[in-house]
């Protein structure tokens, strides 16, 4: 028991670095995917093996994924047997299912907590003007990649922790129909997902650039902590940072959930194995991500959901979040504003 | 209570490929599916040795700890089987597998996989025993009848064994005796130096 506790605990260690290295994982993945070093140092050992004793210490190679001939044909028919798996049942099973419930209930407990000691983050006045903040087209995208997410999200979460969760309430039959359309929801819906995320990361990406003020609005955590305002352009900081996350994590997603999605394609097992653990880190730091962005802009935060919604803002929403979006507007205003006719009688 | 095992002697196996053609005949696995394949390490090579190989019913099976849908079971006697109603082709079994026993038969219509398929240790499904739902779904139910699995009956050299392990263990253990041989297991080197026998 020690031990099997002693192994979660490594891989629990692992797979939060993982997570946090999410930057360096696309990189990795492309050479991790294609070698297949490990095997090819099996086979080497096998055939020094062979010449020296043929009984001894050639089954040990053999273990570690050597491959040979197969008349069967098919995607890895000639290797006897991989040990790839076991790691990657462990680094699922273990940090996998462990890192990612504990992450996400303390996030959500995090976001609970500021909502009982804080409370909704109220406007103080409106002043009953409004400002123009996302198009028609920005809320189309928004809530095209919102929704599309939210079904990924949730049929992810069910493949993952259903088998825990769900199955003891629902029984193993109906857990199996449903997830027997969980899995082709999770699949359909996912190149909506790509193609909605394009357009999101790439519509925004101008107001995304980092900003002198946006350190302040970090330092100060965007104020909400001490209900104090902390200077913002159109998009503040903490925006910035999911934004920028959501370029990151999205790339690692996408690229592990589209091999995972195409096992027609015939990739190697460690390919799928190591698809797996990206796409389930990337995943749920995405979620996790997605928690705060939700609560934020949502109860967290009076007269932000309106934003999204009839893409107006209330003036004095604008003035107290984004105060340097807010200047630029009034100044812009003022440019254009009509000059007065002069009477010319 | 027996505790079904497969053996596969690969000092006796001959890579006929007879054990993989009794397989797919006796449960009419579908196209592309084969249950059971022949490896050949070191092919043409002194010393080449042939193993035949499929699903090895695991004690603490992988496949049944990575299945997101829990369709895998294990029966009185030791054969892990799965519930293709349940199972929804997600591929899981096949990563975490170490034999590559987890099959999937011809890819349907945008890359979804069909359900899962593997060695059934001829023992069938969780239908009614010898049915023809069972049939159907996971081949020839032999073990109910009170035979063994025919790839391991039919095999021309008594390579590949099947059957309570404690009488494939007895079998192979006199074989290793009569031939005189080391034991064929890794670690000899390591546990008596040079390969002596002296300790």
């Amino acid at each position: 028991m020690r031990s099997e506790r002693w192994r979660c605990a490594k891989w629990s260690a692992v797979f939060l670095g993982g997570l946090l290295a999410l930057t360096a994982l696309v990189s990795l993945y492309v050479v991790f995917a294609s070698s297949s070093v490990a095997a090819d140092e099996g086979a080497k050992k096998a055939a020094d093996a062979t010449t020296e004793n043929p009984r001894s210490e050639y089954w040990r190679a053999v273990r570690h994924g050597v491959s040979g001939y197969s008349a069967v044909t098919g995607p890895e028919a000639n290797v006897l047997i991989q040990d790839s798996g076991q790691t990657w049942r462990e680094l699922r099973n273990g940090a996998g299912l462990n890192v990612s419930a504990w992450l996400m209930a303390a996030v959500l407990l995090a976001l609970g907590m500021l909502q009982i000691f804080k409370g909704t983050w109220k406007l103080d006045y409106r002043t009953g003007k409004t400002i123009r903040r996302w198009s028609v087209f920005d809320r189309f995208i928004h809530w095209g990649l919102a929704l599309t997410f939210i079904a990924l999200a949730l049929t992810g979460l069910g493949l993952l922790f259903g088998r825990y969760v769900l199955m003891p309430l629902m029984g193993k039959e109906a857990f199996g129909a449903m997830s027997a359309v969980s899995k082709p929801v999770h699949d359909y819906v996912s190149p909506f997902f790509i193609v909605f995320l394009v357009l999101t990361l790439a519509a925004w990406m101008k107001h995304n650039v980092p900003a002198s003020y946006d350190l302040e609005w970090l330092k100060k955590v965007g104020g909400y902590l001490t209900h104090e305002h902390a200077p913002a352009g159109f998009i503040n900081a903490g925006e910035k940072v999911w934004y920028w996350f959501l370029i990151l994590a999205g790339i690692v997603v996408v690229v592990s959930g589209l091999f995972l999605l195409t096992p027609n394609f015939d990739w190697t097992r460690s390919t799928m194995q190591l698809s797996s653990i990206f796409h389930i880190a990337s995943g749920i730091g995405l979620i996790c991500f997605s928690f705060v962005h939700m609560y934020m802009s949502t109860i967290g935060n009076e007269g932000t959901f309106e934003a999204m919604v009839g893409g107006e803002v209330d003036e004095r929403w604008a003035q107290l979040h984004h105060d340097v979006w807010y200047d630029e507007v009034v100044a812009d205003q003022a440019s254009h504003e009509p000059q007065p006719e002069r009477s010319l009688g | 209570m027996a505790r079904m095992k497969f053996l596969c002697d690969s000092e006796r196996c001959i890579e006929c490929n007879g054990c993989v053609t009794a397989c797919k005949n006796e449960n009419e696995v579908p196209w592309g599916v084969n249950r059971r394949r022949v490896v050949t390490l070191g092919d043409g090579e002194p010393g080449e040795k042939s193993i035949s190989v499929a699903c090895m019913h695991c004690t603490d099976a992988p496949c049944a700890a990575v299945c997101p849908v829990d369709c895998f079971y294990t029966t009185d006697d030791g054969i892990v089987l799965h519930d293709k109603d349940i199972c929804i082709g997600c591929g899981y079994c096949s990563y975490a597998c170490p034999f590559g026993a987890p099959q999937f038969p011809e890819k349907e219509a945008f890359a979804v996989r069909g359900k899962m398929d593997k060695c059934t240790f001829c023992a069938g499904g969780p239908e009614e025993d010898g049915s023809e739902a069972e049939r159907e779904k996971y081949g020839r139910n032999r073990v109910s009848e009170g035979m063994l699995p025919l790839c391991a009956e039919m095999c021309a050299t008594k390579a590949l064994l099947a059957g309570d392990g404690d009488e494939v263990a007895d079998i192979f253990r006199e074989r290793s005796m009569k031939r005189s041989s080391r034991p064929d297991t890794w670690g000899w080197d390591v546990a008596y130096k040079d390969g002596s026998h002296e300790i």
